[in-house]
């Protein structure tokens, strides 16, 4: 008989007879999804190495959240297949379904999904296995700069300090992959800004490979290391972030319209984007199938982009 | 003092001592069937909702009579009962209490079942997330967040089973120190034409129930006012 690599020893470096280098994260997972259009196949697969950090990223309703749900357990799909590192959580054609309970993930819900009756201490305490010494919560309260705010209940919080405390939590459970469902829509500039950091932090601390479900830019750019760009369900770019979205040479932007005014034989439409108002012209056609305080999607091309004199918010 | 205005406390001890078991039990039952009801994906399980909630719509006296029928020694499982287990519940104490369980359960089962309703999807599928049984997940995130649920369903049925009289009726009679509460007590005293001390039975219930009322809605009350959820 051969002798067995030692099982900390990646395959790279001892290749078995048979050990092929397999990733450590392999998703592919087929779901029909009922959607505001209608029916919708989820179909998707991807593979993730350890200590990545992959986000997914596309427009609401594409399946991102759906995709995160399928990884913990929480959906069920029409047939697929999750294996992470030597467990295999899902297999549907061996019948193998592990429960979420049995998944070794930290989850942090677009809501935080605390628990009101626990305090910010007794959340992480819930949350640490059994084995695990008890020092990692009074290390993830310092490093996630909760230690003041650690015998506060929840309601307490501000959706920062909640935010903190949620992904604190997901870490103390010791997962081995980290599901983060939009953790950032819900704050502010300067909060995400902060927040960005701690999950950098953890991210070097732990060495967690980490899903991040995002429609924010600067959040992918900043933290993920590979990103899947997902609309209708299935995957349409994939790859380093820089990469996949230096390739639109335009700039498609969501603008709801103030005014709109006849010029000669056609149209000028003035639209309102964040803080920005500009004009943008339009062919009688288009003008007749639009109305004032429709959100429409405008399309910049050849733009010249130029930094303002002050710090950008990226 | 006149002997015939004396009331007699051991009408009203039964009835607590009735309503405290039955609420007790109820406790214990009501939990995991309320928690069914709730999660479950089993799709016939209004079916169930239905048969816990028929108590409330059904004459107390067409409960009483079939639970009479089937308590009877004379019938199948009274027999059974009987026979193999020597245990008679027609006219007893334990008769009493069993009735009282399946009468009073929806007043249990369905404040629970609304405080289930009422969390959030995410904090049960959250302490999953973090390695949590159902179980631990019952006991440290879904019953400390249903409080007031929980104390609304243990004293409506405590007061559901105070107020009980038609199933008492039908399977208990009026035997004193068994089977005799205090709404039976107000019923014979009615019949002997004694209604001074008919009214005396029925002043304490009377309080005793406005009593259990007030905590009831202050208690929601509270709730509401101070429940303070992210």
């Amino acid at each position: 008989m051969e002798p067995r690599p030692s099982p900390d020893t990646t395959p790279q470096e001892a290749p078995g007879p048979q050990a092929e280098p397999r990733p450590f994260l392999e998703f592919a997972t087929k779901k029909l999804l009922h959607t505001a259009q209608g029916k919708e196949w989820l179909d998707v697969r991807f593979q993730l190495e350890k200590g990545q950090t992959l986000a997914i990223y596309g427009p609401s309703g594409a399946g991102k959240t759906t995709l995160l749900r399928i990884l913990a357990g929480l959906t069920e799909v029409s047939s697929g297949f999750i294996r992470l590192g030597d467990e295999t959580w899902l297999d549907t054609a061996g019948r193998k379904h592990s429960p979420t309970r049995h998944r070794a993930i930290g989850f942090v819900f677009q809501d935080f999904a605390l628990f009101p009756n626990l305090t910010v201490r007794q959340q992480l305490e819930y949350a640490l296995p059994p084995l695990e010494t008890p020092q990692l919560i009074d290390e993830l309260l310092s490093l996630m700069a909760l230690e003041a705010l650690q015998h506060h209940r929840p309601a307490l919080l501000s959706g920062g300090q909640q935010q903190r405390v949620a992904l604190a939590r997901a870490i103390a459970r010791r997962p081995s992959l980290l599901l983060l469902d939009e953790p950032l829509s819900a704050l502010d500039d300067e909060m995400r800004n902060k927040l960005q950091d701690y999950l950098g932090k953890i991210q070097q601390r732990y060495h967690l490979t980490t899903i991040l479900v995002s429609h924010h830019l600067p959040e992918i750019l900043r933290l993920a290391d590979t990103a899947i760009v997902l609309k209708h369900g299935r995957i349409e770019s994939q790859g380093q972030p820089a990469t996949i979205f230096a390739q639109s040479s335009q700039l498609t932007l969501t603008a709801t319209i103030l005014s709109i005014q006849p010029d000669g034989d056609q149209y000028v439409l003035t639209v309102r984007c964040a803080d920005n108002t500009f004009n943008i012209p339009a062919t009688s056609q288009q003008a007749d199938t639009l109305s004032i305080g429709q959100t429409v999607s405008v399309t910049l091309k050849a733009v010249t982009p130029t930094l303002p004199s002050h710090r950008s918010s990226l | 003092m006149n002997d015939h205005l004396t009331i007699d406390w051991q009408p009203l001890w039964l009835s607590l001592k009735l309503a405290s078991v039955t609420m007790l039990i109820l406790l214990v039952i009501g939990i995991p069937l309320a928690w069914w009801l709730a999660y479950s994906r089993q799709r016939w399980k209004f079916a169930v909702e239905a048969v816990i909630s028929l108590p409330m719509v059904l004459p107390p006296s067409v409960l009483g009579f079939y639970l009479l029928l089937a308590f009877s020694p004379g019938n199948g499982f009274g027999r059974f009962l009987s026979t193999y287990l020597d245990i008679r519940l027609v006219f007893t104490f334990p008769g009493l209490v069993l009735a009282s369980l399946i009468y009073s359960l929806p007043f249990m089962v369905n404040p629970v079942l609304a405080g289930f309703r009422g969390l959030p999807a995410d904090w049960k599928e959250a302490s999953h997330t973090l390695g949590k049984s159902e179980l631990v997940t019952l006991f440290r995130v879904l019953l400390p967040n249903v409080r007031a649920s929980l104390i609304t369903g243990a004293v409506l049925s405590f007061a559901h089973t105070i107020g009980e009289f038609g199933v008492v009726m039908m399977i208990g009679g009026s035997i004193p120190g068994q089977t005799k509460v205090a709404s039976v007590a107000i019923y014979d005293e009615v019949l002997s034409t004694n209604y001074p001390l008919a009214n005396r039975y029925a002043i304490v219930l009377l309080v005793l129930s406005f009593v259990i009322l007030l905590l009831v809605y202050g208690i929601n009350h509270y709730y509401n006012k101070y429940k303070t959820l992210p």
